[in-house]
């Protein structure tokens, strides 16, 4: 990703050699981590919202950010329409499919979790091919900023407003979700049936209703992250496999079922995974967080902010 | 149905005699496509014993990669024949398996499919990484072709001979091994875990018991492979083919020992049919996914016997349902 502080070699190594830059590096470098801190949290809590409630593990979810990403990409880029008309579009597109995952092939899978993870296994060919036909193949799409322009501070620190305004809706649109989790009945019903879905169910609340909100929060998530990564990044139709892979690390280390966790975590490893590709190497970086997982998982189960080890 | 019947020998035999007949008859890359469906049965095969034991894992192709750069990195650097490489290749992967049980089977369910699919998304990335001396994204190529007795295992019905043999006698063994009471004991850990403890059975240790032996399997696989291919990448062996790997077990019917062989054989040859159609073909495959696991989720392997059965009962039409 662009946005991964990914330099190329030369001016990595120009920039160390001139001791002046190694303090911009830094400091770019912890810009660029909040900014893909922001990404991965969103990411991450679409998937443990829908783990949490549907206990499904959406394998599709890469896919249904590369969808968000595809959505720019067409209606803003190729179509010129409004930047944050595309924007809206893009997640009310996700939304869309998120809500025929759950009625169509989640919801007859219920008490078969293997059933909807292989549903979802099929959704992403699918959506993968779609981006595919809708796309043609040939080399990645990339998205012109639409907010062009840069911040200077003291002529050291520079913030594209790009960045700035992504880092600040996903802020934005965390803020909200935890407001409509903690704050309001809606949100209550969708936590307790995390926790225990007959007990709530006995208690009267709608399991299918539920999972439809929690499948469309996370589809909106997912679709709100492509659509704000796709003026930075390079959109494929394979994108998905490097946010999957991110969330499950970040879902792990957060504690699975725990959002405040998952987006603890999500900042966490983007720092990990910016600072050790700036200054070691990209693989590297994604081979220590999937280590990092595994000792996670073998020491601490329930994650950094998880309480209760589940049976 | 524990003891195999004279019957299902002769057709066993009837079975292999077809297929030793049949790569004369077909062209070049269907018997290249014949080749690489024996060594995918093998994989499903053993990736089946694993799941005895109810444990999912993500991370039996890389183990299968384990096996396979094993293999090459003997054959082409260390200068060892194929006849040892590869069962020294089957070996390694499951020294390999039994050091990764140690973190892996703490886990078990879901934290075990999460935690084996990092634990092999790290080693692919190892061999990224590390280009000495695993050749890093390109891999390495140049990797011997076996030799015996001058026979040209070039010729791909030399090499499926040698496929065929290697494979039928590892499904044997398999076979044996699942209807033996350590089989016996793999279904136990899987459906009552807490009893099979109770009476004495350790079920961590049975579970690394499957895995080794899976890995084991798996490794030979791998090697099978790229002696065949010449070249082995790290992207032969990425968590995309761990995805058909799962697709053909679950599809086939993962309950009986000859389901995910029929998942396999039937969905390549799907896979292989729809070749015209390159570009749409993940979507083809992801339709009958869904479709194949909404209307027959016990997989493949029960549709023949539903269908023996509903004959019965249009026969007899007595209210007996055939099982």
């Amino acid at each position: 990703m662009r946005g991964g502080g990914q330099m190329p070699g030369c001016r990595r190594a120009a920039i160390a050699e001139a001791g002046v830059f190694v303090l911009e590096l830094f400091l770019q470098s912890i810009i660029n981590s909040l900014v893909q801190g922001g990404f991965f949290a969103l990411w991450a809590v679409g998937l443990v919202l829908v783990f949490g409630v549907m206990g499904v593990v959406n394998f599709a979810h890469g896919e249904l950010v590369m969808v968000g990403a595809y959505s720019v990409w067409l209606l803003h880029a190729e179509w010129g329409t409004p930047y944050l008309v595309s924007l809206v579009c893009a997640v009310l597109l996700v939304m869309m499919i998120g809500f025929g995952m759950e009625r169509y092939l989640f919801r007859p899978k219920r008490e078969d979790a293997l059933g909807g993870l292989i549903n979802s296994i099929g959704v992403l060919f699918i959506l993968q091919v779609v981006a595919h036909v809708i796309g043609g193949t040939g080399p990645a799409k990339q998205v012109a900023p639409p907010l062009p322009g840069t911040l200077v501070i003291d002529g050291i620190l520079r913030l594209p407003y790009q960045r700035l305004f992504a880092l600040s809706i996903s802020v934005a649109a965390l803020l909200l979700l935890f407001y409509f989790l903690t704050r309001t009945r809606l949100g209550w019903a969708l936590r307790a049936v995390a926790l225990d879905r007959e007990a709530s169910a006995l208690q009267g609340i709608n399991i299918n209703r539920i999972s439809m909100i929690a499948i469309g929060v996370s589809g909106a998530m997912a679709g709100l992250a492509g659509a704000l990564m796709a003026p930075m990044t390079n959109i494929t139709p394979h994108m998905g496999h490097n946010v999957i892979i991110t969330s499950f690390i970040v879902t792990i280390v957060g504690g699975i079922g725990s959002l405040s966790g998952a987006v603890l975590a999500a900042f966490l490893y983007a720092f990990m995974h910016t600072f050790v590709t700036v200054y070691v190497d990209g693989t590297v970086a994604t081979m220590c967080g999937l280590l990092i997982m595994v000792v996670v998982l073998i020491i601490k189960p329930t994650g950094i902010m998880g309480q209760r080890v589940s049976e | 149905m524990r003891q195999t019947s004279k019957r299902q020998i002769l057709g066993i035999l009837a079975l292999l005699a077809g297929l030793m007949v049949l790569p004369h008859f077909l062209q070049f890359h269907h018997q290249d496509f014949m080749i690489f469906l024996g060594i995918n049965i093998l994989v499903v095969v053993s990736y089946r014993l694993m799941t005895l034991t109810g444990e999912w894992s993500l991370i039996h192709v890389v183990m299968m990669g384990v096996g396979a750069y094993a293999s090459a990195l003997l054959a082409k650097e260390a200068g060892l024949s194929f006849w040892l490489a590869m069962p020294a290749a089957g070996i390694f992967t499951a020294l390999v398996a039994a050091l990764l049980c140690f973190p892996l089977f703490r886990m078990t369910q879901f934290y075990f499919l999460i935690g084996s699919f990092a634990v092999g998304e790290a080693i692919r990335l190892a061999w990224i990484y590390f280009v000495n001396p695993f050749g890093g994204s390109s891999g390495i190529s140049g990797i011997p072709i076996p030799e015996l007795f001058g026979i040209d295992f070039f010729n791909p019905i030399s090499y499926f001979y040698l496929v065929l043999a290697v494979v039928s006698l590892s499904l044997l063994i398999l076979y044996r091994i699942e209807n033996s009471r350590v089989g016996l004991t793999l279904h136990a850990v899987h459906w009552k875990a807490p009893l099979a403890e109770s009476v004495g059975v350790d079920t961590w240790k049975y579970r690394s018991l499957a895995f080794i032996v899976a890995s084991l399997f798996v490794g030979i696989a791998g090697s099978l492979k790229v002696h065949y291919l010449g070249t082995v990448t790290p992207h032969q062996f990425g968590v995309g083919i761990m995805v058909f790997v799962l697709i053909w077990v679950i599809l086939g019917g993962y309950n009986s020992f000859f389901g995910p062989v029929i998942g396999a054989v039937v969905l390549s040859i799907l896979d292989e049919s729809l070749r015209e159609f390159e570009d749409i073909r993940p979507a083809i495959y992801g339709v009958l996914l869904i479709a194949g696991i909404m209307f027959m989720p016990k997989g493949l392997e029960s549709v023949a016997p539903n269908l023996a059965g509903w004959l019965r009962q249009r026969r007899t039409t007595t209210d007996n349902r055939g099982s």
